[in-house]
């Protein structure tokens, strides 16, 4: 059963930031002539190495600007490693930002063959699964309207449908996965959930050390870019708490009235992030 | 290149999804829909030629098509060349969050370009018929100038969309370009009046035009030309490749 389905090698991502971004050719021309162009080097990833066994829920942990996106990214296929190996057996579904790569002038039913297609789905089983991804979808008549017309749930809840409705290999969760009003919340909770019992492997980010100790078995952190810890969840997650989340750590005393208040927050948190998934899905 | 041809495989229901969506959304929501890709040529053929009828040394019952020949070909090249360009910009969306082979996006620009100016091809049937050009055998070498403006656009539409990633007045550049090309392709005109021969030499899609002529109007491949096509078609699919690959890793970081 434990066979490597992510094997990540010595990986590191270089980014070259001009110090003056140059996008037109007059000006770099005028640079490259007065010998101006200079590149700033960041490593945004630094010699990582970890592999994933098949089954093995894997959180990643790590302060904003740690690298966590990038890694993904790269997993995914979408970055390309400026060093190292990746090797990565199976398919891959991303659920990052769901409805990214519809069509807005298309109708619902045309970006279902569409995004379908960006996802390396063949025709024949699009076909074959199409009634399903629209009954999940609960979009009805609407999928004959054009999606600039969607509302921002009603697009997130059509590239979710999409996007789990062939039970991928390797699974990639960007943060938390909160589509659409509670009902559908349920069941799309329900579905992955599903998947996991079916042995999918799965890749989490998550600011949430809550979410992360509840999905995922094993954990690793990164700081700027590098690969600090690696290992059973619970025992990583202690860890991170204590080394990064140390003020928190420290109020934890007054336990008792903090947890009443934590369910409260938590709403707060996950109104927020639909809110602001509107501009980016309306991209 | 193994791996290249077994992921094309794998993509190529996306590369047809998507020169359909291009087709589709091209016309919708316009009363007159695909029949604009007639109407298009057949307005211009008629102004180009009330304005240009006197240009001609010696008149001309055919002129309409001899335009038309030019044009058709000409427009195609402009405007494949064009979308082409924009498609990583306007795939960025796509592009950053899925993982698809890049080069997709100009193919099916390419593609679904073609395929309307096949369409096109219509109007200038119509046309032979009309103004009394009589097709003989040598209209089939028409197929060849056709699928070199083909490896011609692609090659192009790769380096402009690389080019484009990185330097944004590309954009105008090739606009200004393109416009330089229409003047020396010698669609509304006869290339013998122009004394600079050299000037051609220039234009990949002159000699095309030529040759596609010389199909048209039933004489044989003119050799000079041909060479001059073969050569710049091919260069410029070389070279797109080269350049495409070398630096599609960096596209993702300058969109």
């Amino acid at each position: 059963m434990s066979k490597e389905v992510i094997m990540v090698d010595d990986i590191g991502m270089r980014f070259n930031l001009m110090e003056k971004k140059v996008d037109n050719l007059k000006e770099y021309f005028i640079k490259l002539l007065k010998n101006e162009i200079r590149y700033q080097e960041f490593w945004a990833l630094k010699n990582i190495s970890f592999t994933v066994n098949k089954g093995e829920r894997l959180g990643i942990l790590g302060l904003n600007g740690a690298g966590k996106s990038t890694l993904l990214k790269i997993i995914a296929g979408v970055l390309k490693a400026s060093e190292g190996e990746l090797n990565v057996r199976g398919k891959v579904v991303p659920l990052l930002e769901l409805g990214a790569g519809f069509d807005a002038q298309y109708t619902g039913m045309e970006n279902i063959y569409l995004y379908g297609a960006v996802l390396g789905y063949p025709k024949d089983f699009i076909n074959e699964k199409f009634n399903d991804i629209v009954e999940f979808s609960e979009l009805g008549d609407f999928i004959n309207v054009p999606v600039k017309n969607y509302s921002s749930g009603m697009k997130a809840r059509l590239g979710f449908s999409i996007a789990t409705i062939m039970d991928p290999d390797i699974l990639i969760l960007d943060e938390v996965l909160s589509v659409g009003d509670a009902k559908f919340r349920k069941k799309s909770e329900k579905r992955i959930l599903d998947m996991f019992e079916r042995g999918v492997t799965v890749l989490f980010v998550s600011h949430s050390i809550e979410q992360i100790r509840r999905i995922c078995d094993r954990a690793i952190i990164l700081d700027k870019g590098v690969l600090i810890a690696d290992g059973p969840v619970e025992e990583i997650c202690n860890v991170y708490e204590k080394e990064y989340i140390g003020e928190l750590a420290a109020k934890k005393p007054k336990k008792k009235k903090k947890k009443k208040k934590i369910p409260e927050i938590k709403e707060e948190e996950t109104i927020k992030s639909e809110k602001e998934e509107i501009p980016e899905t309306g991209e | 290149m193994e791996r290249v041809f077994k992921n094309f495989k794998k993509y190529k229901y996306l590369l047809f999804e998507l020169t359909k969506k291009n087709i589709k959304l091209k016309y919708r929501r316009s009363y007159l829909g695909i029949l604009w890709t007639l109407l298009e040529p057949i307005l211009t053929t008629i102004v180009l030629t009330l304005v240009f009828t006197n240009l001609r040394k010696k008149a001309d019952a055919t002129f309409p098509v001899y335009i038309l020949t030019g044009r058709l070909l000409y427009s195609y090249f402009a405007q494949s060349t064009r979308q082409a360009m924009k498609s990583i910009r306007s795939n960025s969306g796509m592009i950053k969050k899925v993982y698809v082979p890049k080069y997709i996006y100009p193919l099916s620009d390419i593609l679904s370009n073609y395929i309307i100016f096949l369409i096109s091809m219509i109007v200038l049937l119509g046309s032979m018929l009309v103004f009394k050009v009589q097709p003989t055998k040598y209209i089939f070498n028409a197929v060849i100038p056709l699928v070199l403006l083909l490896i011609l656009c692609l090659g192009m539409g790769l380096i402009l969309a690389t080019l484009a990633v990185f330097f944004r007045d590309m954009e105008y550049l090739w606009g200004v370009i393109l416009m330089m090309i229409m003047y020396t392709s010698a669609i509304f005109y006869d290339a013998s009046i122009v004394p600079a021969k050299w000037i051609f030499y220039f234009n990949p899609i002159y000699h095309l035009i030529v040759n596609f002529r010389n199909s048209v109007y039933g004489t044989p491949l003119d050799g000079n030309s041909l060479m001059v096509s073969l050569g710049y078609s091919f260069a410029s699919l070389i070279i797109g490749i080269i350049l495409f690959y070398k630096k599609q890793d960096k596209f993702i970081l300058n969109i």
